[in-house]
Parts: C-alpha cells; structure tokens; sequence
C-alpha cells in the first residue's frame, strides 16, 4: 500500500519539477501578485472611518448613528473589537449605555477625527466615558497579504489537481494506471500529498521571500499560520479532486473550476472585509472553503488569534476536506 | 494444456450505438500459447480485449483466470500494451519502469529488462522523444514489468515500419520462449500468422472462425491461389476448376487443382507471362468468411 503511494507520489513530483514552465509560474505569480497589491495599495485603502460597536448598531443615540460617512460595524465581542482597534483595522470602538464607552487608538490620527465628530453629535448626552488603547498599524498589505496567499493557494490546488487529472484521464495515463494494482485511494492520496507538499513550498518561498522587503505584521504564531494554510489548501485540493472525479473533457473541468473559483475570489474576503456586508453574502461566503481559510489566517496574522479561537474556522475546513474527499474517492473514474 | 484464461458469453454494446459492440463471445486461452484476435478495424477486438484485461465491465458474461474470476491476483499477474498509451510527462523510461515496478509485488530486473526488451540507452530517454519502434520496445518493458503470467498486446506494430516489426516480433517470441501466454490483436494477417499458436477471427464482435492458423486455411481451403493481371485473364469455355475472383487489378483463382486449371488458362487463350502462385493467407480466409476485405 505505501509502496505503491510512495511511487506515484515521487513520480508526480518530479514530473512537476521538471515542467520547468509550470513550476516557474507557480512560484512567480504569486510574488507578482503580493508586490502588485503592496504598491497599488501603499496607502491605506478605505478612506471612510469604522467604527465598531459592541452590540446592535440601532442601540446608538440616533444622532451620532445617523453620521454620514461614518460606518458602523456590529460587534458581539468586546476584546477582538479591541484587538482590531489597536491595529487600526477600526477608528473607533462605542458601547451604548449611560454612560456611553467608547475606546480610542492613541496612535491613531482618524481616531482622533472621529472622536471630535462623535461629541460633536447627540452621542454627546449620553456622559461619554473616554477610554484609550495603543498599538502600532497593521497595513492595509498586512491584512491583505493572507488573502492573496489564499487565493493564490486556491488556483494551485483547483487547476493543479482537477484540470492534471481530467487530462490524464482523457489521454489515458489513468487508464493504464487502471490495470495495474494500483488502488484509486492510493492514486488520489498521492495526487493530494504532491500538491500539497508543491503549494506549501510556494508558501514558503514567496511568504519569507515578501517578507524580506515588505516586513509583514505577524501578530499571531508562524507555526499556526503554516497549520491553517496546509488545512485550507488540503481542503482545496480535495474540492479540486472532486471536481475531477468523474469529468473527461478538460473544457468541463476547466468551466467548473472557473466557476468555482470566480466567486471565491471577490465574495470570501481576499479584497475587502466582509464585517458589515449584507446578510445573503455573508452566508454564500460562509459556504466557501476560502473564506475560513482567509478569517483563520489573517486573524492569526492580524489579530494574533490562536488556534482555538479560529477552531470554529478549522473544524468546518477538516469537515469540508472529509466529505470532498470522500465523495471524490467514491465517484472517481478512471477511465 | 490447462486454459489460463476463458472467456464466456461476452456481450457489449455501448451507449447510443446500434449494434453490440461485441455479442456473445467465448474464447479459450492455453497456457504458454500466443492466441491472436484478428479482424478489421471496429470488428470489435479492441473492446473484447479490454473486457479480458479487466478494464472494461462487460455487460453480460464472465471472465475466468485460472478458473476464478478476474480480480486483484489476475491484475498482478498480468501485463498490458495497450494500442495507443500516454504515460507520465517528464519521466524517463527508467523511472517509469521504477514507478510501475513498485506498484506490483514482485518485478523483473531492470537489466533482466533491458535486455529482453533491448531498452540499452533508451532508459534514460524520455518515451515521447523515442521512433515508433522504440516506443513500442518501451512499452513492452512496461508491460513485462511485474513478470506477468499473460501479456495483452493490443496492435503493438501498428504504424511500425517493415524492420521495426520484424524486430518487434522476435521480442515477442522471446517473450512466448519464456513461458508466457500471450494474447495478440492485429489486423496484420501476416503476424498473426508469424507469431500465433491459435487465431480467432473476429468480426461485428463475434469469433466467425477459431483454430491454429495452418489447420484453418486447411479447413477452409485446399490448394492455392493463382494470381494473374486482369487484362491478361480470359475466361475459357467450360471456366476453370476452382473459383475465380475479382481483386484489384487482380484476378484471383482459388483451386485445388493447379495443373487442370492452367491447363485451362492457356486453352482460352489467356497470357501467363505474369502469373504468380501462392499459398492462401488468413486474409484470404476472411474475405472467403465475410466476403469483405480486411483493410476495407
């Protein structure tokens, strides 16, 4: 059984390394893509001011909720609100109640606006109670960069597993793989291993490669950041795998893969945050493998959660790996 | 001998097509023999050989190794060329003979290898960069990889040159020397001729005929062929013993009476300066069958 895995797992290994092409590509383009965003978005990319709150949005004075240009963003949890605060991922942190609390970054100079703004309007009854908190920025490139890995990750394991076994399939390596004693779960298990060793040596190149000229903020434990990654791209892999099961037309393949991947990219959370995003959105993006994958990695990176307070994130990830999998074994086709 | 490998009532018909693909066929394989299905292209050789490999399910009918079913055992002790493979991008013919040999539990030497398959300095080549002939000699090592039992070999010279289908022949010999069973499909009536122990003709997937090739043209045919342009043919009054047959540019009689019928050639006047004689092939066996070419 080993034997038969180590085989297949050496042999896509190297035929991966030498396809010199491939391999170049995997590794630049992400480099291209982490640089690309870093210089088009130098300066912060969200010019409104957020605020959050602890509790519902409607419990504020009317007057101060009512603020144009403010946006406010419902918290149910004080200290990770706090956390965002100390890294400038918010302007300013409000609990309603008499009297009215409200945290502000010291470092912050919009914190600073939007506290004037703030006792400028009816908010101002309410004996607002001035606490502050202090910490260095995250930039917009250190929230974003776990995105982009991700994303990155996603395209890797998607087209690098789905799209190399409809063509093996189609030009009939499987099939001559079929009559031999090689099992599928012993193929399949190979096919994921290999990629997966490829997309966290990607990893590995273009996070330490970045990081030497843009200096990440990371909050949270490396060994945690290399854990969720290595989770999320097995589960990617195995959605991939599944996509592959059963499918003989590489223009198939290539379809559901695009259509699997496009929304991923623009509604899980690689550009933009989807905290304040409407309700629908949020429970498509819940749907998504990316999504957990970029919530856990960046609020390791940004927030300096643990694994445990992402654990909600990396259960529904190792359930999501299961099932595709398991239906991606039980449906696969060689032939 | 003992049938190492039998087939019973195969049927197979594949979505949306009219006819079965192959419709109740029965073979026998012994021991140690070459065993060659031949037909035209479509005759169905191609899908019986697959069901017998194991690759494809057939819709009725079973499949027996050594008197069991065909599974895990038979599928070790088994190897296959099939007509057109692609294999692994990017590795070299030694490492896929590496990568194959570990997923079988025992494998043959990969000098033992070389030598039977004459592999020499194509092992470190990679198999898409090899001639036709080369590639073909690859393959087999790939299918000789475990030290099978029985050795499928699905058109392995199609689209070869004269020479480099000779060479592949004497590998195969070689191959039958060891004590392999070999099961051959070709629509080259000459190398099943050349190569096998027993032959079943196979068209619109049945076996019309089945026997060692001599015992068949015996069965089928006494005597020879005599082959003479058609523009020097004239038919005599009273015809000629035998039958005459239009091919080509050809006229073909097939009699087993040769001194009576060119007796009768030269009375009716016809020019022998280009007459040939020669023994009937299995592809004049088939046409004999089927009325139809095999190259049709």
């Amino acid at each position: 059984m080993m034997r038969r895995f180590w085989a297949v797992l050496i042999g896509r290994n190297k035929e991966f390394v030498r396809d010199r092409g491939a391999l170049g590509w995997n590794l630049l383009f992400p480099f291209f893509v982490v640089f690309g965003m870093a210089f088009a978005f130098s300066d912060k990319a969200q010019d409104v001011f957020k605020v959050g709150v602890v509790g519902e949005i409607s419990s504020l004075p009317s007057g101060f909720a009512a603020t144009k240009h403010l946006k406010f963003v419902s918290f149910d949890d004080a200290s990770s609100a706090q956390n965002k605060l100390r890294h400038h991922q918010l302007d300013m942190l409000v609990q309603a109640g008499a009297p009215l609390t409200y945290w502000v970054n010291e470092k912050s100079p919009k914190g600073y606006l939007v506290e004037r703004i703030m006792l400028g309007t009816d908010a101002a009854k309410f004996s607002p109670e001035r606490k502050a908190v202090e910490g260095k920025p995250i930039r917009y490139v250190d929230w974003l960069v776990s995105g982009l890995l991700s994303m990155n990750m996603m395209f890797s394991a998607l087209f690098g597993v789905g799209y190399n076994l409809v063509r093996y399939r189609k030009n009939g390596v499987l099939k001559r793989l079929k009559a031999t004693p090689l099992r599928a779960v012993e193929f399949l298990t190979a096919q994921v291993v290999s990629r997966l060793i490829l997309i966290m040596a990607v990893f590995t190149v273009v996070y330490q490669g970045s990081d030497l000229f843009l200096h990440f903020q990371r909050l949270g434990s490396l060994f945690d950041l290399y854990l969720i990654f290595a989770l999320g791209s097995a589960c990617l892999v195995s959605l991939g795998l599944l996509v592959a099961a059963r499918v003989t037309s590489e223009e198939l393949a290539g379809g559901v893969l695009n259509m699997l991947s496009w929304p991923m990219m623009f509604l899980s959370g690689v550009w933009f945050s989807l905290e304040g995003a409407p309700k629908p959105l949020r429970l498509l993006a819940g749907a998504m493998p990316l999504t957990h994958l970029i919530d856990a990695a960046r609020a390791v990176m940004a927030e300096g959660a643990t694994l445990s307070q992402v654990s909600p994130h990396l259960y529904i990830l190792g359930g999501m790996t299961a099932l595709f999998l398991a239906v991606g074994a039980w449906t696969f086709r060689w032939d | 001998m003992s049938a190492v490998l039998e087939a019973r009532g195969l049927f197979k018909r594949y979505p949306k097509a009219a006819a079965n693909a192959v419709d109740g066929l029965s073979l026998s394989v012994r021991e140690g023999s070459c065993f060659g299905l031949l037909g035209p292209n479509g005759a169905g050789k191609t899908t019986t050989v697959e069901m017998l490999e194991g690759i494809l399910k057939p819709d009725a009918g079973e499949i027996l190794y050594r008197g069991a079913p065909i599974g895990v055992t038979f599928r070790e002790r088994t190897g296959i060329q099939f007509q057109d493979t692609a294999l692994q991008d990017h590795l070299t013919v030694r490492e896929l003979l590496n990568l194959f040999g570990a997923l079988y539990p025992s494998r043959l030497p990969e000098v033992e290898l070389s030598k039977l398959c004459d592999l020499g300095e194509l092992l470190d080549r990679d198999p898409d960069k090899l001639s036709g002939g080369q590639r073909q000699r690859a393959l087999l090592a790939l299918a000789l990889v475990n030290d099978p039992d029985i050795v499928f070999l699905d058109e392995p010279t199609t689209g070869l040159d004269p020479q480099a289908r000779r060479n592949f022949w004497d590998l195969a010999r070689q191959i039958k020397a060891r004590g392999k069973t070999i099961l051959l499909t070709t629509h080259y009536m000459e190398e099943a001729y050349a190569l096998c122990d027993e032959v079943a003709i196979v068209d619109k997937g049945r076996i019309i005929a089945q026997g060692a090739p001599d015992t068949l043209l015996k069965k089928h045919f006494d005597g020879v062929v005599i082959e003479l342009p058609k523009a020097d043919y004239k038919a005599p009054v009273g015809g000629v013993p035998g039958q005459a047959i239009e091919h080509g540019e050809m006229m073909e009689l097939m009699t087993g009476e040769v001194e009576a019928a060119l007796e009768a050639l030269k009375r009716g006047g016809s020019s022998l300066a280009h007459l040939r004689v020669r023994p009937r092939t299995l592809e004049d066996l088939f046409l004999a069958l089927t009325g139809r070419e095999l190259r049709e």
